[in-house]
C-alpha cells in the first residue's frame, strides 16, 4: 500500500514540477507549484515527518503561495503585462542538456555512494519520531541557536521587503513636489494636534471633501 | 519503500527546477523554480533523516523552509519595485542592479 501511495505522490510532485517550468501563464505556474507542494507533503508523511508535512501545507501551500498569487495579479496589471516566454534557440537546448546531465550525475552519485541503508526502508525509530513534540524539543534544546538565527532572519526579511516595495518619490506618476514635506517643527507646533479635521482640511489634500468648520460652542472634532 | 526511491525523485525535481531557472525569463517563474530546487533538497534531507532514524534532518528542512520564505519575500519585493517603476518584468532586460 505504501508503494502505491509513493508512486501517486511522486508522479504528482514530478508532474507539478514539470508544470511549473513549462506552463506559459505564470498564474498557472503558481497553481502547479501548489499541486507539487501538496504531493511533496504526502511524500513527507510517508517518511514519517508529520510536522514538516503539516508546516509544508500550511506555510508553503497556504501563505507563501497566496503571496505569489497577489504579486502575479499585481504585476500583470502594468504596461508590460505580457510575460516573456522562455529563452529560445541554442540557450534553451544547452539548458535542457545541462539539466539532463545534472540528473544523470545525481543518479550516479546515488547509485555509487556505497550506503548500505539506502536500499532499506530506514532505521528503527521512536514512536514519537517526527511529531511536533519531538521537533519542538529539538528546536529548543539542541538547535536553539539555528532557531533564533532563523527568527532573526525572518525579521530582517520582513523589514527588507517593506523597504524594497515602498512607494518612492521618483516613481513614475508621482510628482516630487506633491509629496508632503514634514519638518520636525510640524510635530511640536500647537495647531497640529493630529485631529481628524486637521488631516482632512490640510492644504494639499485633494482626496476627500472638506469638512465644515466647527461652530462655536460645539467644540472641535 | 527504499530510501533510494525518494532520493531519485528528489534528484529529478532538482534537475527540473534547474532547467526552469535557466530557461524561463519571467522572474516570478524563476523564483518558483528556485522553490522547486529548495523543496527537492528538503525531500532529500527528510529521506536521510528517516534513514538514520533521528530528527536532525527534519530540523534542517524546517530551517530551509524559513530561508526559502525569506528569499521569496525579498524576491517578490524586488519584482513589485520593478513593476512600480514600469520596468519590464524580464530577467534579460535587468542587466544592472543599480537604481
Amino acid at each position: 500500500m505504501a508503494e502505491l501511495f509513493f508512486f501517486i505522490a511522486a508522479l504528482g510532485a514530478i508532474a507539478g514540477a514539470v508544470g511549473v517550468v513549462t506552463l506559459r501563464n505564470s498564474f498557472y505556474s503558481v497553481l502547479a507549484l501548489v499541486c507539487h507542494l501538496l504531493a511533496l507533503a504526502a511524500l513527507f508523511l510517508l517518511l514519517r515527518a508529520e510536522f514538516v508535512a503539516a508546516a509544508q501545507v500550511i506555510v508553503y501551500a497556504g501563505a507563501v503561495m497566496v503571496l505569489y498569487v497577489f504579486v502575479v495579479s499585481y504585476v500583470s496589471e502594468g504596461p508590460f503585462s505580457s510575460t516573456p516566454g522562455p529563452v529560445g534557440g541554442s540557450a534553451r537546448v544547452l539548458a535542457y542538456l545541462f539539466a539532463g546531465v545534472l540528473a544523470i550525475e545525481l543518479m550516479i552519485a546515488m547509485l555509487g555512494n556505497g550506503l548500505q541503508a539506502i536500499d532499506g526502508p530506514g532505521a528503527q525509530y521512536d514512536p514519537e519520531f517526527g511529531t511536533p513534540a519531538q521537533i519542538g524539543e529539538l528546536l529548543l534544546t539542541k538547535f536553539l541557536f539555528p532557531f533564533e538565527a532563523a527568527s532573526f532572519l525572518l525579521l530582517i526579511a520582513a523589514v527588507g521587503a517593506v523597504v524594497l516595495a515602498r512607494r518612492r518619490g521618483d516613481d513614475v506618476g508621482i510628482d516630487p513636489a506633491d509629496r508632503p514635506q514634514l519638518s520636525v517643527m510640524d510635530l511640536v507646533r500647537e495647531d497640529r494636534m493630529g485631529t481628524m479635521a486637521e488631516g482632512v482640511n490640510a492644504p494639499g489634500n485633494t482626496a476627500g471633501g472638506r469638512l465644515p468648520e466647527p461652530r462655536d460652542g460645539e467644540g472641535g472634532w | 519503500m527504499a530510501i533510494g526511491w525518494y532520493l531519485a525523485v528528489s534528484a529529478i525535481i532538482f534537475s527540473i527546477g534547474a532547467a526552469g531557472v535557466m530557461t524561463r525569463r519571467n522572474p516570478l517563474v524563476v523564483l518558483l523554480c528556485l522553490e522547486l530546487m529548495l523543496n527537492a533538497a528538503n525531500l532529500a534531507l527528510i529521506a536521510f533523516s528517516r534513514m538514520h532514524g533521528n530528527g536532525d534532518g527534519q530540523i534542517f528542512a524546517v530551517i530551509v523552509m524559513v530561508v526559502a520564505a525569506c528569499e521569496v519575500t525579498i524576491g517578490l519585493g524586488v519584482i513589485v519595485a520593478m513593476a512600480r517603476r514600469n520596468l519590464p518584468i524580464d530577467v534579460d532586460e535587468m542587466r544592472e542592479l543599480q537604481g
